[in-house]
């Protein structure tokens, strides 16, 4: 309800909306630059600055104090009506006091897209579209967080949806400033809000005299200039006519020959309000507010953008239900909120139709078994909203599956889409898949998760399925192939022949680069460690994923790979010889490396995982303190990077490194190193460092739970940490 | 150019009311701005008598109640009060543009010592009341008055 709030007010008024944001970003800067040209402000009273004027100009009409502190005078050149600004140091003008017109041509715009009044209620509509935006997105963005207490943590995600998310958060507040403020001028045009207290009643009776020195007015010379709003002159040839004073606290009538207050009016709350509205929302009088608002006001044409594009993504691809539900053999129910998940729905309906089966595409909310009346399978592809909640095509499915008798005839396969930097990993599908399970459904395939829309997690899931299926085909979700470099080996380590389970390091040059090349950004893009070379083996166009050892800056990209029994792309690699090459990409990971800062970093990882955290080590020229735990096999066969290791420690870049051996006389796991040094582990957390865990799913859930077990009797919660990007996994 | 009609019959003080439309005749105003550059100006335009009390609106450019304070003479002397301009508000008038009202005004009006203001202002410029003050008589039609901020000049013709 409040995505599809969101949604429509954002598409319908993006282009109002940004159109006043400019001009609202560009007339922000005018008080700022009035502020620092106009003269330097006295602090003087009333009347020595109207005497002042007068005697520099004795036509002066009219003397007005703008909220940013210029003085204006207004008077006749001959008989030409002239306004200029004034230096109260010395009543002299400096300058003309009229608005450009630019400036006009922005205010028009801004407030009423140049169609007077009907243009204002148009504008004020776009205002009150931001202002439920900015609600309905401050929700959203709890929702997305996992709750309102972790809106504040770093935003979690990747590509346009973060950076939405990202901007957002900065710019609430600005928006909501800008758009309250802007209806309550608006109500104030309009006559919506209650009467201001008005100027008093004019005197009935003057005393006709005539003459008195302006300098001498006592209630001027009570009056400081820093409260004046304008001081009017009375008119030549009229002896009933006063001087017209108006200040902050209100405004009143001065006897023109007497020089007595005979009439006053206090202003009132509205009056006051309104006011601190304006400058509020103009800057005129709080430069640095209009400032603020108006950079707050840039972000209206990102979000604008960003918005467009994650609900672009998500359109498309909803269709392409190729069999009807009634006729279909296999059911593919969908459970998403942008649409990714619907794209690896239509790869996965394609694939499974090219090996002859009648596929039906449908969102999880219209799960009906007793309709299907060919079904055999039934796939469940769900992602996971905020804290564990079903996305919008899932809701009610949970009671619906619950009340729903099982049918033997029909098994089911469970398959996640989430991110692991998010508290609740695939929250939602893990407990569809325990659902079922627990009513006794038939499990087709087991429950499995892609993480971040891996393409490498998708296929992995694929095979199993084709497994169960009896068939042969690969999910290749990718829909462009990426643009790959040839990285030829430089050198090879070896590892672990003696317990039959291969590892290598491997080191790949750079890629030589020509001048050209360079102008022209057809470069490998830069890398850290941590983030992803994606390889596409011989043979397949699915490429796979490994986690880098090294950063670009280290002139060499090194990966840590183990041979699976079977496995296509580590197969290759292993038996790769210096000199050959590989295609490959690279892709960023930027919520897996160490956050800036000195704040201790503890580096936790299993087998080949310690490719990346060999990587954070080697980077950390600053001496920053890193912890290593790391578990392998044995000490003989599988030291990896034993040498560096040592040398780190002693240059400091490592405090200290834990070794856990699992295939020794007393096999002890990286989960078990972590319980034994709990106390260290604890203060390392206490003093804000970050844990970063590489590495396998089990051994990543067997940290998890030792991390927990250590850490949760003291009040850390490892939900919060992962919330706050200090716990973060790269698990394969 | 700006042309507003009006037919009710300008009923100013029970002394001037007139009868009967036999007794009332058309006057046309017509209003050249300056090129003063800003936003639309406001204009009222108000009838006083030979002692310079406020006798009766005739015609309001501009619909925005809280700027009227602005149009000093006539927001003195009727203290803004939006009664005094009901069913005779027009749209403010542009820089350089040119302002037609036709108003019926009772015959007594003329040649009696009545005055016609007319007070200006626009947004973010001077206030400029009693910018035309001319006395209404038969002789004095036809000819244009110049204005001294926002007006050009002004004539009001039977």
């Amino acid at each position: 309800m409040i995505r599809s709030l969101h949604r429509w007010f954002g598409l319908i008024a993006a282009a109002l909306v940004t159109v006043i944001a400019m001009s609202g970003t560009a007339l922000s800067v005018f008080p700022a630059l009035e502020t620092l040209t106009m003269p330097a402000s006295q602090q003087i009273s009333v009347a020595e600055l109207a005497a002042r004027i007068q005697a520099a100009e004795p036509s002066v009409e009219q003397i007005r104090r703008a909220p940013t502190g210029r003085i204006t005078a207004y008077y006749f050149d001959g008989d030409q009506p002239v306004s200029s600004v004034i230096d109260p140091a010395t009543g002299r003008l400096v300058g003309s006091a009229n608005t450009t017109t630019f400036e006009r041509w922005l205010i028009n715009l801004h407030r009423s897209l140049f169609l007077n009044d009907t243009g204002r209620l148009v504008a004020a509509g776009g205002a009150a579209a931001l202002l439920t935006l900015a609600l309905s997105g401050l929700s959203l963005l709890a929702r997305r967080a996992g709750g309102w207490r972790l809106i504040l943590k770093p935003a979690k995600g990747t590509g346009d949806g973060r950076l939405h998310a990202v901007v957002s958060r900065l710019a609430l507040p600005g928006l909501l400033l800008s758009s309250l403020t802007a209806l309550w001028m608006t109500a104030a045009t309009f006559g919506y809000l209650p009467e201001g207290a008005g100027a008093p009643p004019f005197p009935a009776e003057v005393s006709g005299a005539t003459g008195v020195p302006v300098g001498t007015i006592s209630v001027l010379r009570r009056t400081s200039v820093d409260t004046l709003r304008s001081l009017r002159f009375p008119a030549a040839d009229n002896a009933t006519d006063t001087f017209t004073l108006k200040t902050d606290a209100g405004e009143g009538f001065i006897d023109q020959g007497t020089g007595a207050l005979i009439a006053w009016q206090g202003s009132n709350w509205v009056d006051r309000v309104t006011d601190f509205v304006v400058m509020l929302h103009t800057g005129r009088g709080m430069a640095w507010v209009g400032l603020l608002l108006g950079v707050c006001a840039l972000a209206i044409p990102i979000l604008s953008w960003t918005g467009l594009t994650v609900w672009f993504a998500g359109r498309g691809g909803k269709k392409g239900s190729s069999a009807s539900a009634r006729d279909a053999d296999t059911i593919v129910l969908v459970g998403s909120d942008g649409g990714t998940t619907w794209k690896f729905a239509e790869t996965l309906s394609k694939s499974l139709s090219v090996q002859g089966m009648r596929v039906h595409v449908g969102p999880m909310s219209a799960f009906e078994p007793a309709r299907w009346a060919r079904a055999r399978r039934l796939i469940l592809l769900t992602a996971t909203f905020g804290d564990g909640e079903a996305p919008a095509s899932a809701r009610g499915f949970l009671e619906r599956l619950r009340r729903t008798p099982v049918r033997q005839d029909l098994s089911l396969a469970v398959l996640g889409f989430g991110d692991r930097s998010f508290p609740s990993f695939c929250g939602f599908a893990a407990e569809v898949a325990r659902v079922a399970e627990e009513k006794g459904w038939n499990m087709l395939s087991p429950y499995d998760t892609v993480d971040r829309q891996s393409i490498q997690d998708f296929a992995r899931w694929g095979r199993n399925l084709a497994q169960a299926l009896g068939r042969s085909f690969e999910l290749n979700h990718l829909q462009t192939r990426p643009k790959t470099w040839d990285l030829s080996l430089a050198s090879r380590r070896d590892y672990g022949a003696s317990v039959e389970a291969t590892t290598v390091i491997l080191r790949f040059s750079l890629p030589k680069i020509s001048i050209r090349q360079r102008l022209t950004g057809k470069t490998l893009p830069r890398f850290e460690a941590g983030d992803l070379v994606g390889i596409l083996p011989q043979g397949s166009n699915v490429p796979r994923f490994y986690s880098l050892a090294s950063a670009s800056s280290d002139g060499f990209l090194e990966i840590c790979v183990r041979n699976q029994p079977g496995g296509l792309c580590s197969g290759q690699l292993t038996t790769l010889e210096p000199g050959q090459t590989v295609s490959a990409f690279v892709r960023a990971n930027p919520d897996f490396r160490p956050a800036r800062g000195r704040r201790p970093v503890i580096l936790i990882g299993a087998g080949t995982g310690i490719g990346p955290l060999a990587g954070f080590a080697r980077a950390n020229r600053a001496r920053r303190p890193m912890y290593l735990y790391f578990g392998t096999r044995h000490p003989a066969s599988d030291a990896f990077y034993a040498e560096e290791l040592s040398n780190w420690r002693t240059e400091g870049r490592l405090v200290d490194v834990v070794a856990a051996f699992s295939r020794t006389v007393n096999p002890t796991y990286v989960q078990d190193v972590l319980r034994n040094d709990g106390a260290r582990i604890r203060k390392l957390v206490a003093t804000g460092g970050q844990i970063l865990v590489c590495g396998g799913r089990e051994m990543a859930l067997g940290v998890a739970a030792a991390l927990s077990d250590i850490l949760t009797p003291h009040g850390v919660d490892l939900a919060i940490l992962k919330a706050e990007g200090r716990y973060a996994e790269d698990v394969y | 150019m700006r042309t507003k009609s009006m037919l009710a019959v300008l009923a100013i003080t029970t002394a001037l009311t007139v009868p009967s439309l036999a007794l009332a005749s058309q006057v046309t105003f017509t209003t050249n701005m300056r090129s003063f550059g800003g936003n639309g100006a406001y204009l009222a335009y108000y009838v006083t008598d030979g002692q310079g009390k406020y006798v009766g609106s005739l015609w309001m450019a501009g619909g925005k109640a809280r700027y009227y304070e602005h149009l000093n003479g006539w927001y003195r002397a009727t203290r803004g009060a939006t009664r005094e301009i009901n069913g005779i508000t027009g749209a403010s008038v542009g820089s350089g543009r040119t302002l037609k009202i036709t108003v019926d005004l009772a015959d007594t009006l003329f040649d009696a010592g009545y005055r016609l203001h007319i007070d200006s202002a626009a947004e973010d410029m001077q206030d400029s009341p009693n910018e035309v003050v001319v006395p209404l008589t038969s002789a004095g039609a036809g000819h244009a008055i110049k204005g001294s901020r926002y007006i050009a000049d002004f004539t009001y013709s039977r």
